[in-house]
């Protein structure tokens, strides 16, 4: 049963014509709440998560809970839906649980707070945010055990819950939440920071409908919906080709293993329009993992990632929001690696999010090749750190790393910059003044970056010299498949991570493992992958490829790659032509995609000579989720 | 450590001043330069304004006083303080014309300005079409030192003296113009960056060097590396213009003559220190505007009250509570944000010549960021700009009148403005006059935005503020934008042209020093506390004690930067030192929980750990008194020159045209009208009424407010 809203007024809003330039001053307020909600969270959380690396997303709605502004589209539906009590004002409800709504959060560290803002006895929005708590209990610090078979393992689970009830704080249940995590300090005040900006949402909310009468902000509300449905209309029927003779778009990626062993696991979608309506299918993607890089895609969030990346190249300004749901059908069978069913783990879910995005690159971009981007940083590879110090006090890091942005039709990727919208890194001399941490090395890693006419952007490397004895755990991926190249562009290179002991013993560090021991002197060197290069290489001016090797960010023997010659510091012109010539008698690649390999396992017979690891055996799915998937 | 390791002392001040004399504030503007001449014996003002001289702006300047001086029928010889603000630094880091930088790193950290804080703006997808702009120093001018501080400030590795003078001497061969050191952790210990600064100058001696400790002794190294580096790379460009100004003052007022420069904080540096840092001065502009509507408010008795400072391309707004300027510890410019304090000057992207365009899926109205400039301009100027801009829509709508003066050389044609105008109501199909307005009230509703992060956000509400508007176009908007965020009364100051020089002229001497000190407030005391405090003061004290400030003249304040355990901000609670001794740390934890309050709604029982400790000097303040007006009646009809209408909430009104210069105090300006002067017109808009008050300033009321009856 859906939860049942309390209004003292019963009036309902009518739809009055709002003229288009308050429409747009509506527009550029939420906007203005929304940088408002950030700059007050980030500067009162405390966790090294949410304060440096911005790992908190807020968002207002509508009073039906639709998205107006933020990132991700509406947490909203899922609850709402699936709540058995009342919605009143003065309400604030948490919760943590991705199967309690509709995987609106993906795990249990995000924290996800949701108010209804009243309004002279009527509902008439929503403030919702969450934000990546650095830990919430479980089996390991950090909260995200690789090797969970169950959700159980990974924390408190806290199913909807009102944490403010009529305006008062549950401060018993606040307490039983917080009793159950290594970091309670960070999580208190990270959790007052994001009730914070949710107050600062309602006062702005409440100061439209004062400005501009609520039936005239409720229907702007609706405008602008409806605005970015004729949008996206446009967009659709723009890149997404009709499906004639049942002639489907299809891509597929894989995430490289689940820590246990086993991998690649595939996610695949197929597109195509009919009509106005874009169909995505997941259908072909694996069943469900036995570990914890499952991924609760919610089909809404999905359909908001799509249309934030179209509508990037047209109107950046517009405050994208839910309006074009109806115009988007996303299918994702029940049991397969995107919808696991519960009580399956779900911590380790970042890589596959992750991914998401590049297999959406490479399925839009077969229908318009120009506007095709490599493949990029699809990831937020997380280094974790604790333990006792020498005074016996508690020490726990949680650090997202980052790599390559691929190269684009715009130009070349940055060098170890963030795809996601927000995050930060974390200042070395920030982590070095507050954990047992020195950092050795913080820089790009020359010729980790695809080469292209536009060149993917290089991965970095982190050194970390470990002060005290500890624990480390890693998530990572694409370690064993390759960042893909496109429009004749290469493959960036993969990521690796090395443990130098003191006794300078090497030790190669898997992409994803927990509880890896560590002492004082160790150092760890986490290098992520670059980006994968856009168009032909052999067409990047030498003049750029010079420079690239005079920063450092390409070898000369790199600098191969793109038929460029250089000896003493210049480009040898008669050896470049010679060079070039030589690469363009080879037969073209056919396609547009170049991954770096023919097939997984052509990948698989040269993974231990290349990465020092044995394959992963092919995963074996339950029978009854194969059958689900298919 | 504080902050003035490795710079040379000041040598710009021999001895003390002359008692009295005149002061003269130069602002120079993209347009205009504006001068102000001070009588400290009368308290008489004299204006000028000329036309800025892009090329080499100091042309302007002594154009400027020559033209003061025969107005005001004074010698050049009797000037003893020029007090300058400018856009030099500004300019050269948006028009990307600063030096060639080396940097020198700690090994291991040379791409630090390449990842930079690994930030891509725009959003989810933004990646898509951002392209990162280069650093400003370039890569290929980039070395490591081999040494390494730890985070206490102890040296883990020695600095390898020979590889690194191997090393420098190459790169200051390379045709590199400034040369910047940036080590990590070198806010705990800059010796190394001292010491490599020494051989880069026993190597090349004419190549300026800026130390990281030197220039941001504060954690974060990517920020600190930034700052410096653009320290270095406005410099050059920054010292050859302030070097030439002082010394053809000099030549015209004699040696002694003191040349101070705005900075950013709204305080006064010598003419050395700019030339030191000037990564101090990338809004020494805008300050002087702050200050100038600091003295205003004081004439007029008004404490509290946000600034707006609309010209043709940007738009700066600040906050003043109870007479003082709110300030922050960065200072933004452009897409280069650096860690130099500054006045809380937030700067929006639309003015005048902002221009309003239509996209074609969303179909929204939108203004700005691109401006039409000064070339080609606003449709109505004439200049071959066809683009419907701001300034084009406040012509269709009557506000800036087609015999407005602008300066005195500039027409503008009605015409014009209304055919660019009309592109926009053709394709939202509404009349001209409705898109004029639709414009106009987008571009404010941007405004409010702006004005909106210097007040909401930091916990104050509008309604408790005046707004003062100046600038080329801040009149015309003023009063609409007090009537949306309700900050009664809009003034208009007299001259808002010249508000900056005003600014300039008034400033009071100011010096501070500061040290980054982490510590838990229980693991200290208030007595180590006071005793460090009381040696930043002194410290501070002795350049104002050597520009020839008397210790009696100058006042101190305490900063503390302090958080909770854990937090990555810091609050600054002001405390004078009275209040210190009397309360302690005791005092300071207080207060910044009461403003942790305020600003973010809650307080915590966490722990409270300092962050870094300043002393604030300033020397006296200087009063003017403006000679007063005599009182008039409240008729103000004598000063109207000609009936004219204008379009406001939809309709056409019919109103008057004044002029400001016949305008006395105690009239009173009926809405709807509009006051036009030298270089700025005034929109009273229907309903509202403008007052004029015994100096001269336009305050402008809701037609019902009780202050307009």
């Amino acid at each position: 049963m859906p939860a049942r809203i309390i209004e003292t007024n019963t009036t309902p809003f009518s739809r009055v014509a709002v003229d288009p330039i308050s429409l747009d001053i509506v527009e550029n307020a939420l906007r203005n709440a929304r940088n408002e909600m950030d700059a007050v969270l980030f500067r009162t959380a405390m966790s090294p998560g949410i304060r440096e690396q911005h790992d908190a997303f807020p968002m207002i709605a509508n009073h039906e809970g639709k998205m107006v502004v933020g990132q991700f589209g509406s947490f909203l539906y899922g609850f709402i839906a699936g709540y058995g009590g009342t919605i009143e004002d003065g309400d604030i409800f948490i919760t943590n649980d991705p199967y309690s709504c509709g995987g609106a959060v993906s795990h249990l560290n995000d924290w996800l707070l949701m108010m209804p803002i009243f309004h002279n006895g009527k509902l008439v929005s929503w403030a919702a945010m969450f934000g990546h708590m650095t830990d919430v209990g479980g089996k390991v610090p950090g909260s995200l055990p690789t090797d969970a078979k169950m959700i159980y393992e990974e924390g408190i689970i806290i199913p909807p819950t009102k944490i403010y009830r009529k305006a008062q704080l549950q401060d018993e249940i606040l307490n039983i939440m917080l009793h159950n995590t290594r970091m309670p300090e960070w999580n208190k005040s990270d959790f007052f920071a994001i009730i914070a900006a949710l107050r600062l949402a309602e006062r702005r909310v409440r100061e439209n409908i004062e400005r501009f009468g609520a039936d005239e902000y409720i229907s702007a509300m609706w405008d602008m919906l409806d605005r970015n449905r004729a949008a996206m209309s446009a967009i659709i029927q723009m890149i997404i080709p009709e499906a004639k003779d049942g002639k489907k778009a299809y891509f597929e990626d894989w995430i490289d293993d689940d820590g246990m062993g086993n991998g690649p696991y595939k996610i695949a979608c197929s597109l195509h329009r009919e009509g106005e309506i874009a169909y995505f299918d997941f259908s072909a993607s694996d069943p469900q993992s036995f570990s914890s890089i499952n991924f609760l895609l919610n089909e809404e969030m999905f359909k908001m990632f799509f249309g934030a990346f179209t509508i990037n190249l047209f109107d950046p300004q517009i405050l994208f929001n839910d309006g074009f749901y109806d115009l988007v059908n996303v299918h994702i069978p029940e049991g397969c690696i995107l919808k696991p069913k519960k009580p399956a783990a779900l911590s380790c879910r970042t890589h596959m999010l992750g991914r998401i995005f590049d297999l959406m690159g490479g399925l839009l971009g077969q229908g318009a090749p120009d506007a095709l981007n490599a493949a990029g940083f699809s990831d937020s590879p997380h280094f974790m750190y604790s333990g006792f110090d020498k005074d016996g006090e508690w020490y726990q890091l949680f650090q997202i790393g980052f790599g390559g942005v691929p190269g684009r039709p715009a130009g070349d990727g940055p060098d170890g910059h963030s795809m996601w919208p927000a995050f930060t890194n974390v200042p070395n001399e920030f982590l070095e003044a507050y954990f047992p941490l020195r950092i050795r090395e913080y820089s790009t890693i020359p010729d980790s970056g695809g080469a292209g006419l536009h060149r993917g952007g290089n991965g970095i490397v982190i050194a970390y010299e470990m002060m005290e004895k500890g624990e480390v755990s890693i998530h990572d991926d694409r370690w064993l498949t390759y960042p893909w190249g496109v429009n004749g562009g290469q493959p960036g290179l993969r990521s690796t991570k090395c443990l130098v002991r003191t006794d300078g013993t090497e030790v190669n560090i898997p992409s994803k493992c927990d509880r890896i021991e560590v002492n004082p002197g160790d150092i760890l060197y986490f290098n992520t992958w670059g980006g994968g290069g856009w168009g032909d290489p052999a067409a990047r001016p030498a003049e750029t490829v010079l420079a690239d090797v005079k920063r450092g960010l390409v070898t000369e023997a790199g600098a191969k790659r793109y038929g460029v010659v250089i000896s003493n510091g210049e480009v040898d012109q008669a050896a470049t032509r010679t060079l070039r010539q030589e690469m363009s008698a080879k037969p073209k690649r056919e396609g547009l995609f170049d991954r770096g390999f023919t097939s997984i396992e052509e990948l698989k017979d040269r993974c231990k000579e290349e990465t020092g690891f044995d394959a992963p055996r092919a995963p074996v799915f339950r029978k009854q989720f194969r059958m689900a998937a298919e | 450590m504080p902050d003035t390791a490795d710079l040379a002392a000041d040598k710009s001040s021999p001895g003390g001043r002359r008692a009295s004399g005149l002061r003269l504030g130069v602002d120079v503007g993209g347009t205009f330069t504006d001068l102000l001449l001070l009588d400290e014996k009368n308290g008489r003002t004299y204006m000028a304004k000329v036309p800025s001289t892009p090329q080499d702006s100091s042309v302007g300047v002594l154009n400027g006083i020559e033209k003061i001086c025969r107005t005001a029928g004074v010698d050049p010889q009797n000037i003893t303080e020029v007090m300058h603000g400018t856009t030099v630094a500004t300019n050269t880091v948006l028009t990307s014309s600063g030096a060639l930088v080396g940097l020198v790193t700690t090994k291991g950290y040379r791409d630090t300005l390449q990842i930079a804080r690994s930030y891509v703006p725009g959003g989810l997808g933004g990646w898509v079409i951002w392209n990162k702009r280069p650093p400003l120093a370039p890569l290929e001018f980039t070395i490591e030192a081999d040494e390494r501080m730890d985070a206490r400030g102890n040296v883990i590795v020695r600095l390898d003296e020979q590889a690194i003078r191997r090393d420098l001497e190459k790169l200051l061969a390379s045709g590199i113009e400034a040369l910047t050191i940036a080590l990590f952790n070198s806010y705990t210990n800059d010796a190394h960056e001292r010491r490599i600064a020494e051989i880069a100058r026993e190597i090349a001696p004419n190549i300026p060097v800026s130390t990281s400790a030197a220039v941001m002794p504060e954690m974060y190294e990517y920020e600190r590396t930034e700052t410096t580096v653009v320290n270095s790379y406005v410099r050059p460009v920054v010292s050859k213009y302030v070097a030439n100004l002082q010394g053809e003052i000099q030549r015209r007022m004699g040696g002694d003559v003191n040349l101070r420069i705005l900075r950013s904080d709204g305080g006064l540096s010598s003419a050395q220190g700019a030339m030191d840092q000037p990564v101090n001065l990338l809004m020494s502009g805008p300050a002087g505007g702050v200050a100038g509507a600091l003295w205003i408010a004081k004439q007029a008795k008004i404490k509290n009250l946000l600034t707006f400072d609309m010209g043709g391309t940007s738009t700066d707004v600040a906050l003043i509570q109870n007479s003082v300027a709110r300030t922050r510890r960065e200072t933004r410019v452009g897409d280069v944000t650096v860690r130099a304090p500054s006045i809380d000057v937030r700067t929006v992207g639309a003015g005048g010549g902002s221009i309003a365009y239509i996209p074609e899926l969303t179909k929204a109205l939108r203004v700005g960021p691109q401006s039409a400039g000064a070339v080609p301009g606003p449709a109505a100027y004439k200049k071959g700009g066809e683009q419907p801009t701001v300034t084009d829509a406040n012509v269709v709508l009557g506000y800036l009148p087609s015999d407005a003066k602008l300066g005195g050389d500039m027409e503008i044609s009605r015409e014009l403005a209304t055919q660019a105008v009309g592109k926009i109501a053709e394709t939202l199909s509404i009349s001209v006059e409705d898109a004029a307005e639709g414009i106009v009230r987008i571009v404010n509703e941007n405004m409010v935005g702006a004005l909106r992060l210097v007040s909401v956000e930091q916990g104050y509400d509008p309604r408790d503020f005046a707004l003062i508007g100046f600038g080329g176009a801040g009149p015309l908007h003023a009063n609409a934008l007090a009537r949306i965020v309700k900050s009664w009364p809009a003034v208009i100051p007299p001259g808002p042209g010249v508000l900056c020089a005003y600014g300039d002229a008034t400033t009071r001497l100011r010096n501070e020093a500061s040290q980054t000190y982490v510590t838990l407030v229980r693991a200290t005391s208030d007595a180590e506390i006071g005793a460090k405090l009381k040696e930043l003061a002194a410290s501070a004290a002795k350049e104002l004690t050597d520009e020839g400030v008397s210790t009696k003249e100058q006042t101190v304040l305490y900063q503390v930067d302090i958080r909770y355990k854990g937090q990555g901000m810091k609050l600054t609670v002001d405390i004078t030192p009275a209040d210190f001794a009397a309360e302690g740390l005791a005092g300071v934890t207080r207060r910044f929980d009461a403003e942790h309050e305020q600003l973010f709604t809650f307080a915590l029982d966490a722990e409270h750990e300092l962050v870094g400790l300043r002393a604030v000097v300033q020397g006296a303040e200087k009063s003017f008194v403006n000679p007063e007006a005599a009182r008039d009646g409240t008729d103000a009809s004598a000063a109207r020159t000609h009936p004219t209408r204008i379009y406001a909430d939809g309709a056409w009104r019919d109103g008057h045209i004044y002029d400001r210069g016949k305008l006395k105090p105690g009239n009173k300006v009926p809405g709807p009208a509009v006051v036009t002067e030298m270089d700025s017109t005034t929109v009273i808009l229907p309903d509202h009424v403008g007052v004029i008050d015994d100096v001269g300033n336009i305050l402008i009321w809701p037609a019902d407010h009780k202050n307009a009856r």
